[in-house]
């Protein structure tokens, strides 16, 4: 008899699996899935393929680092989404809560404006989202009234509003040429031009905040209680809230820093995978991560077949997530948590 | 300060009472086809983008208030020198409205000029603007074929009729002898192009976009004109080395410099071929921005590069007397030099 987390985790994985091997075998450049397993066969067994120098490139440089990207970014987004929606017991939160996604935005936007290299571009917006978040907790931790995390919520709330009045600056100064469209294409998320130089700033930080979310999942547990009780249970809140705010942070910036802003993830899939395997932290976040990068990754490949052009991101996410939130809505057993 | 300046104040009552006088005075039928009164005397015009300061600049230079954005100063070395440093003054029209009205109205132009769509939102923009200020607000369509009717427009309101009539012949020209010659090359021996933008070189203008008018003209197959649309959109790599254009025209240095050595790039036929070419964009762009007359000696480069067999021509001396027609200053050998580099 399979325990319902063992089920729910087995259905995330293969989602996950059909995605990838979809991605892989999808495309606007024609590769047979018989190219791809001869690639990766030579690649481990160290023979040639035989295959044309363009279809190895089109696996291993192209789409080989955009799939992985996509996963990278999609259980980022879903693994902090439901962290803060544990951390701020409030269904409704998303990874942007305390000003994240517009504080990398406002500084890909700055470094945009400013026509850095990509690179640059990349680690301005990753900057953007720590600086953001840390002004909001340390603006949110001077202010002693009330409770504690609705402070931080509304601080985050108007925090982000402000940064998007800069944004707003910014286009508004910027080169209607050749500037403005740039921006344009960054806020609504893409990853069409990865490569693999762009995996190395998005991995070590998504490791290392997943890997810190994930240690904390038990604990998180409590952090879900009234914060009254979560100290009489014994638990430093303070400190544990820092530190999740922090891994959160660290792997949201990071995946706009590489994708720009794609909405819903962070929202949507934490619900999901609540639906499939209950409430429990323990349980929820490493789903939550596996049906993120499952569904972003899916979502990434539409974008990138559907039409010769590029669907953006951000765009697709909220057409697909929008009637799937309404139905999960109408059709979840019990309460969300 | 808070007393209102009376001159400024009189000034715009008083154009504002001159506007009925304007109307029963002389007109002319501007790009969008509204009649626009001819002002008795024009010594200020105030351009409502780029593009209209560029057309203004090569047919009355003196006339132009100022840029609607400041020309940095390797763009002002092509240009005449008090004229192409004159200030910022905004612009009212494109995505942003920067000007103020009552800025422009403080600057006392005599006549506004649009160039560039003459869709309906430009259309009552201009009428807008121009019941409140009282000031003539002409539209020019900014399209390659209607530049020289543009000019003849223009050369009409500000009575600079006759080298608007010289530089509309060159335009009327140029264009002749391109098409012409173009005309005769059957469209298989066209060559197919991306048009690269962005550092990344995966931004694109579809069929329908203003960037890629020169391409269009120029009856070459760009690979992404059968997208629907007419603006930029992205494009993946991979659709890149699927569609593996013969030639790729870029305006990004970052991307032009890169791309001949990405080994992700090597396999389309432009870059093993070596067919990446990169705008040149001094003063103003060659192929995509402004959409303004700069973009008539691009029709000459890009013609060169795609059908070289078709036109022998050297374009160093036509780009020489291009700037010494349209924007009245010789440049140096070392200068254009810089200008064919596509730097700046």
């Amino acid at each position: 008899m399979a325990s319902p987390s063992l089920r729910g985790n087995l259905i995330a994985l293969g989602l996950l699996g059909l995605a990838v091997i979809a991605a892989f075998a999808l495309g606007r450049f024609p590769v047979s899935p018989g190219d791809i397993l001869r690639s990766i066969w030579s690649w481990l067994t160290g023979t040639p393929s035989g295959l044309s120098q363009q279809i190895e490139t089109v696996i291993w440089n192209i789409r080989g680092p955009r799939v992985l990207a996509a996963i990278l970014c999609g259980a980022a987004l879903a693994v902090a989404g439901a962290a803060f929606q544990g951390l701020f017991r409030n269904p409704l939160v998303s990874p942007d809560i305390l000003g994240a996604s517009s504080g990398a935005a406002l500084g890909a936007v700055i470094g945009i404006y400013f026509s850095l290299g990509l690179l640059a571009i990349q680690l301005a917006a990753f900057a953007g989202g720590l600086v953001a978040v840390a002004a909001v907790y340390a603006v949110g931790s001077t202010i002693r009234r009330g409770d504690p995390v609705l402070v931080l919520v509304l601080t985050g709330v108007v925090v982000g509003s402000l940064l998007g009045a800069g944004i707003g600056l910014i286009k508004y100064w910027a080169d209607p040429y050749n500037q403005l469209p740039a921006i344009t294409f960054w806020l609504l998320g893409s990853l069409a031009g990865t490569a693999r130089p762009d995996l190395v700033p998005l991995l070590g930080p998504v490791l290392i905040g997943t890997g810190v979310l994930l240690a904390l999942r038990w604990r998180m547990n409590v952090m879900s209680l009234p914060e009254e009780e979560a100290r009489a249970l014994g638990l430093a809140t303070g400190p544990l809230r820092i530190a999740i705010v922090a891994a959160a942070t660290l792997v949201t910036a990071a995946s706009v820093a590489a994708a720009g802003i794609i909405g819903w993830v962070g929202l949507v899939v934490p619900h999901l995978a609540r639906f499939l395997v209950g409430p429990d932290f323990g349980r929820l976040l490493p789903t939550a991560a596996i049906l993120g990068g499952g569904y972003l990754l899916a979502i990434d490949t539409l974008a990138r077949t559907a039409a010769p052009v590029e669907t953006p991101l951000g765009i697709l996410t909220a057409v697909v997530g929008t009637p799937f939130f309404i139905w999960l809505l109408a059709s979840a057993r019990g309460g969300w948590s | 300060m808070l007393r209102p300046d009376r001159r400024a104040l009189l000034a715009g009552l008083g154009a504002v009472l001159a506007a009925p006088r304007l109307a029963r005075a002389a007109t002319v039928r501007d790009g969008a086809g509204r009649e626009v009164p001819i002002p008795g005397k024009v010594e200020r015009i105030f351009p409502a983008g780029p593009p209209a300061a560029i057309q203004i600049y090569t047919l009355a230079p003196d006339l132009l208030l100022g840029w609607p954005r400041a020309n940095r100063p390797e763009e002002r070395e092509f240009l005449l020198p008090g004229v192409g440093d004159r200030p910022e003054i905004g612009r009212i029209t494109g995505r942003g409205n920067s000007a103020n009205l009552e800025a422009v109205l403080q600057l006392k132009p005599d006549l506004i000029i649009d160039s560039g769509s003459t869709g309906r939102t430009y259309v009552e923009l201009a009428e807008r603007v121009q019941s409140q200020t009282g000031i003539p607000y002409a539209l020019l369509d900014g399209r390659f074929a209607q530049i020289p009717a543009s000019y003849r427009i223009l050369g009409q309101l500000t009575g600079r009729s006759e080298r608007a009539e010289t530089l509309a012949r060159w335009c009327e020209e140029t264009m002749a002898t391109i098409s012409g010659r173009i005309a005769a090359i059957p469209t298989e021996q066209r060559p197919s192009v991306y048009y690269a933008r962005g550092p990344r070189g995966l931004e694109t203008g579809l069929g329908g976009s203003i960037n890629v008018e020169t391409l269009s003209f120029l009856g070459a197959r760009n690979v992404a004109a059968e997208q629907p649309g007419s603006g930029l959109a992205q494009v993946s790599l991979e659709q890149v080395l699927s569609w593996n254009p013969d030639v790729i025209v870029t305006i990004d240095l970052a991307f032009a410099e890169s791309v001949r050595s990405d080994p992700n790039w090597a396999g389309v036929r432009a870059v093993r071929e070596g067919r990446v070419h990169l705008s040149p964009k001094l003063p103003f762009g060659w192929v995509d921005f402004p959409p303004s007359v700069n973009r008539m000696i691009g029709l000459w480069w890009l013609a060169k590069l795609l059908y070289p067999a078709q036109f022998p021509e050297e374009i160093r001396p036509l780009a020489r007397n291009f700037h010494i027609l349209f924007y009245q200053v010789t440049p140096s050998e070392a200068q254009l030099d810089r200008v064919l580099a596509g730097r700046g």
